[in-house]
């Protein structure tokens, strides 16, 4: 058996391969898994990633899993190859037989009686669920700050955000609590903080993968999408989760495409990548840039055709996004009314009726960020607002699909900054909502277009020697030339740094200990 | 509760001219809901038919049911409805708890089928064209039930219990066009439209379309305005108004109330109005503007519905007869008369006639019975005749009872009355009423010569051939006889007795 340490560190495929061998058990793992959770997780200046861990559970799957390869024959065979390797789940993704809080005191210590279709996926491919991890309330943010449960934080520099709103999911992976974890993307939040803590995160096109159990923020621009720490983990679990599902009415027909093999490919001569002008330069910081720049000259290198696109509309995308996004998010979450489930709150004094008991309990059901935007969508919706927000927002995302499919003439993938700076500080953003949604100047677009998008580590920004991610963007069901060129990348830079991104990152476990000793 | 003041109909048909309008709600009777695979059935234990998408758990989705969709195109297609070749679901957003995700996913901009018509055929023969907006597709909500307050209403109720069951059940939304010129006979017109999108519905099998169960349910909007004018007064939506007897009634109240508001020089409310069934009026329910906002927006978890012209077609082509067409076969298959037809018609018993007959019944024996007898006494009963639980067989067994002699005619409506109270079959029913046609000539032939002795005069004028007195003698045989006589064999007797052709 390999010790714990290196275990952990090893990628998805890696552990698949070493668990079909037989040199190692599912339950190894998932217990080097649970070990190191219970090590970093915790505590006050612990990464804060799990809002719950499902040991039980995750070790009786990873038992099954051994049972059956050391009882060998059809079943063994018939193994998925992630079987017995464990993943984290965002807390927005229910699941039956542990909690879902979407990160809101409004569903704490609800237990959904159904299982999404994801986790239905992942429970058929026998992946030891290791936990739910943290995201901002109702995946609203950037930085996780806006949990109802605790920020969580960044394992590069525990005094930093590590994005939002799938900063659990993120952290995890990024601090060797899970090789694999499960998020959502509705204008960034998987992509965001895959760049924030050098991880990979990918956002499949809309439709890719079912939505059926993802509680819904922006039903029209969220995605479940795999978090991972290299290419190719993230395109061996969108190859589980992906696929068209009868539960979603938009969920796409079409059969999935061997995403694997694309990640396995490694090609990109004769690849035109084109430059979204609108997506880099002012307003980003320069060691973001600069990493930007080294990338495009490594595609260079490697025989892509560098070219330069220009998408005008996207400078409305932000504003349309603020729109759209509370829109319907004031919609979905209407439901959240204490009647059938969930937290309920009768008023202090006065008449009991239900309008003032639905009032109470969403009143101390939600936070802040959760009700400036179901203020801001409710108004965006009213009678007489309908045409000049509601309706002028959806022009505008017209508009932007436009610019992507005259860009997608010019290039097959586009590549822009994941997000415009490197983690900044807990709390510096949490009082200045405009400046934390400016985060997502850069991902915003593809959710408003549909089309996917993928982030990888773009090395270390010279000024504060935190991740830069850089982002992939390929047209709608060309989810596959995502990691075809990302491969490419990965390897690229991973061969000028000498091994993963993450392996500059500080110590975590000597970190909190000496966080401890010092308090 | 206060009372309205109100106008004669009279008078109030003499200063104003109504103008109607109507929505009428029908549950589709598919096998599970619009947009969940659980079941649709009426009846069942509260909350046993839902899952996570009825009761708007977290994270749910819905998919939209096929069947529902065709059952709304065939509904299009039946009131001569355009069917939009794309249409989509909005949300319409209001809490209240009855609605689990507190929006009602409908269709709001474009509906799946709109422009339509329907020819109503009032009492008298008279077409009268009702034009149709738009029949849209929405999900039923669930229901509420409130509990310590009086009257099961939620003024001063101590709490409310809520069945999910019905929430999601398929509905199609019917809506007219304003509906002018019906004068006086709007409240006719109102029961006949309504009886009309019944039969409709029903006559498609895509509803079970009892209105006792709330499977077609009729908001009635009523305004009136000066004659002449052409500007529509404001108009009240009395909502709920669950029987055919009730429309007619709602519509003929609402008129009587807004002329007398409108008399005394008061505005008529926009509101919504409750009917009450026990005293056939209206109270006062919500303020309803057309301002009211109820934020719709494009329902984005669900693609738009494309109906293609070779699906819509291969629909039309399924469709069966239509009432209007099937009444004039029927009158004809019958040979009713025009008066005797639209008497049956406006009776409400043509279905249970066709079943009859289909049973064995000639078609004069069925009218003679469902006209003759079932229809008065469903009137006293204050029901609708079918409701009143007279099965088909019952009419053929009586029917071929009296045929066959067994009992005469006055017999046999006894017998039916000892059905509907529950006595048992008609057979059980002449054996323990002791009912039973004296067919020995003997005592008969005794109580007739009793009979032409008591009226002598009666007698020579049956033999001076003045036929049509014998029923005096007749009377005074069946009298006798405790009415057990065959009253045709009487009349045999008597005529051979005096030696007169019959």
């Amino acid at each position: 058996m390999t010790d714990t340490n290196e275990l952990i560190r090893l990628s998805a495929a890696q552990l698949a391969g070493m668990l079909a061998a037989g040199e190692v058990t599912s339950v190894e793992v998932t217990q080097a898994y649970l070990d190191r959770i219970a090590a970093v997780d915790g505590g006050e200046r612990g990464v804060n990633a799990f809002l719950h861990v499902n040991t039980e559970e995750a070790l009786a799957v990873a038992a099954e899993v051994d049972a059956i390869r050391a009882a060998g024959g059809a079943a063994a065979e018939e193994l998925h190859v992630l079987a017995g390797v464990p993943i984290a789940v965002k807390d927005l993704i229910v699941t039956i037989g542990q909690p879902t809080t979407a990160g809101s005191k409004i569903l704490e210590g609800w237990h959904s009686p159904y299982d999404a279709t994801v986790v239905k996926r992942l429970r058929a491919a026998k992946m030891p669920i290791l936990g739910k991890t943290n995201l901002d309330e109702f995946a609203m943010g950037s930085s996780t700050e806006h949990s109802a449960y605790g920020p969580t934080r960044n394992p590069w520099d525990l005094d930093r955000i590590p994005g939002g709103s799938g900063g659990g999911s993120a952290a995890a992976v990024a601090a060797f609590e899970a090789p694999l974890a499960l998020g959502t993307d509705t204008g960034g939040s998987i992509r965001q903080p895959g760049a924030v803590t050098g991880t990979v995160g990918v956002k499949p096109t809309y439709g890719g993968v079912s939505r059926y159990g993802a509680i819904a923020m922006a039903s029209s621009l969220d995605q479940i999408g795999p978090v991972s720490r290299t290419v190719l983990d993230s395109a061996l679990l969108h190859q589980v989760i992906g696929g068209h599902d009868p539960f979603d009415s938009t969920s796409l027909p079409d059969p999935l495409a061997d995403l694997v093999a694309a990640a396995r490919v490694g090609n990109v001569e004769g690849m035109r990548i084109g430059i979204i002008k609108e997506l880099h330069g002012e307003g980003y910081q320069a060691g973001v840039e600069n990493r930007f720049n080294e990338s495009l000259e490594l595609l260079k290198q490697a025989g892509a055709e560098i070219v330069e696109v220009s998408c005008p509309n996207f400078q409305y995308a932000l504003g349309a996004y603020y729109l759209i996004m509370p829109s319907e998010a004031s919609s979905n979450l209407a439901k959240f009314d204490g009647v059938r489930y969930g937290l309920r709150v009768l008023p202090k004094d006065g008449p009991m009726t239900i309008e003032r008991v639905m009032g109470a309990t969403r009143a101390a059901g939600f936070g802040d960020e959760v009700k400036r935007r179901i203020i801001l969508g409710t108004y965006a919706l009213s009678a007489g607002y309908y045409d000049a927000y509601y309706g002028s927002a959806q022009k505008v995302r017209t508009l932007v699909q436009r610019d992507f499919e005259a860009a997608f003439a010019q290039a097959d993938v586009l590549i822009s900054p994941t997000a415009p700076t490197t983690a900044f500080k807990l709390g510096e953003k949490l009082n200045d909502p405009l400046a934390m949604y400016l985060n997502d100047v850069a991902t915003i677009p593809a959710n408003l277009a549909g089309v996917p998008g993928l982030t990888l580590p773009g090395g270390l920004a010279d000024e504060d020697g935190l991740p830069v991610g850089i982002q992939l963007l390929a047209p709608a069901r060309e989810d596959a030339r995502l990691y075809r060129v990302g491969a490419v990348l990965e390897s690229l830079l991973e061969a000028q740094w000498g091994g993963p991104l993450l392996d500059k990152a500080p110590a975590l476990v000597e970190t909190l200990v000496a966080a401890k000793e010092a308090k | 509760m206060s009372t309205d003041a109100t106008l004669s109909f009279e008078e109030a048909m003499e200063k104003y001219d109504p103008v109607l309008g109507f929505e009428v709600h029908v549950e589709l009777n598919t096998k599970s809901k619009m947009f969940s695979s659980a079941p649709n059935v009426f009846g069942d234990e509260p909350n046993t038919n839902v899952n996570e998408v009825d009761l708007g758990m977290p994270g749910v989705l819905p998919v939209v049911n096929r069947v529902a969709i065709e059952s709304s195109i065939k509904i299009g297609l039946a009131l001569n409805c355009k069917i939009a070749e794309s249409c989509t679901f909005a949300r319409k957003q209001y809490f209240y708890p009855d609605t689990p995700k507190n929006f009602q996913t409908s269709q709001y901009e474009d509906p799946i089928a709109y422009d339509g018509y329907l020819d109503i055929e009032l009492s008298d023969g008279t077409i009268f064209r009702v034009e149709i907006e738009r029949a849209h597709m929405e999900e039923d909500a669930g229901k509420l039930t409130h509990m310590g307050g009086a009257a099961g209403r939620i003024q001063g109720a101590d709490f409310s219990l809520v069945d999910y069951n019905r929430s999601g059940v398929p509905l199609v939304e019917i809506v007219t066009k304003p509906i002018e010129g019906a004068g006086s006979r709007a409240p006719e017109l109102a029961k006949a439209y309504v009886a009309a999108v019944r039969e409709i519905v029903k006559n498609l099998g895509v509803s079970d379309a009892k209105m006792e169960r709330g499977n077609v349910r009729c908001d009635a909007n009523v305004s009136l305005r000066p004659h002449g004018r052409e500007r529509f007064g404001i108009r009240s939506e009395t909502k709920n108004v669950n029987s055919l007897r009730a429309v007619e009634h709602a519509v003929r109240y609402e008129i009587q109330r807004h002329a007398a508001v409108l008399d005394a020089g008061n505005p008529i409310i926009q509101e919504t109005r409750h009917w009450h069934e026990d005293t056939r009026t209206t109270t006062s329910g919500r303020p309803k503007s057309d301002a009211d906002d109820y934020r719709y927006f494009p329902e984005p978890d669900l693609v738009p519905i494309v109906a293609s012209r070779e699906w819509v077609e291969e629909l039309r082509a399924t469709l069966p007869e239509p009432p209007a067409a099937r009444r004039k076969r029927l009158q004809s298959d019958w040979g009713y008369s025009d008066l005797e037809f639209r008497d049956v018609v406006n009776a409400g018993v043509m279905d249970e006639i066709e079943e009859t007959i289909a049973a064995g019944a000639t078609a004069t024996v069925a009218r003679k019975w469902w006209m003759g007898e079932i229809v008065g006494r469903a009137k006293n009963a204050d029901v609708d005749p079918g409701q009143l639980g007279v099965q088909p067989a019952t009419i053929v067994e009586l029917n071929r009872m009296v045929e066959d002699g067994k009992i005469n005619n006055k017999m046999a409506t006894e017998v039916l009355d000892g059905v509907l109270a529950g006595e048992g079959t008609p057979a059980e029913i002449v054996e323990k009423r002791g009912l039973a046609v004296v067919s020995d000539d003997g005592p008969l032939l005794e109580a007739i010569d009793a009979a032409l002795a008591a009226q002598p005069d009666v007698a020579d004028k049956i033999r001076a051939g003045k036929l049509q007195a014998i029923g005096a003698i007749v009377g005074g045989v069946m009298k006798a006889t405790r009415g057990q006589a065959d009253a045709g064999r009487v009349k045999e007797l008597i005529l051979s007795k005096l030696g007169v052709e019959g």
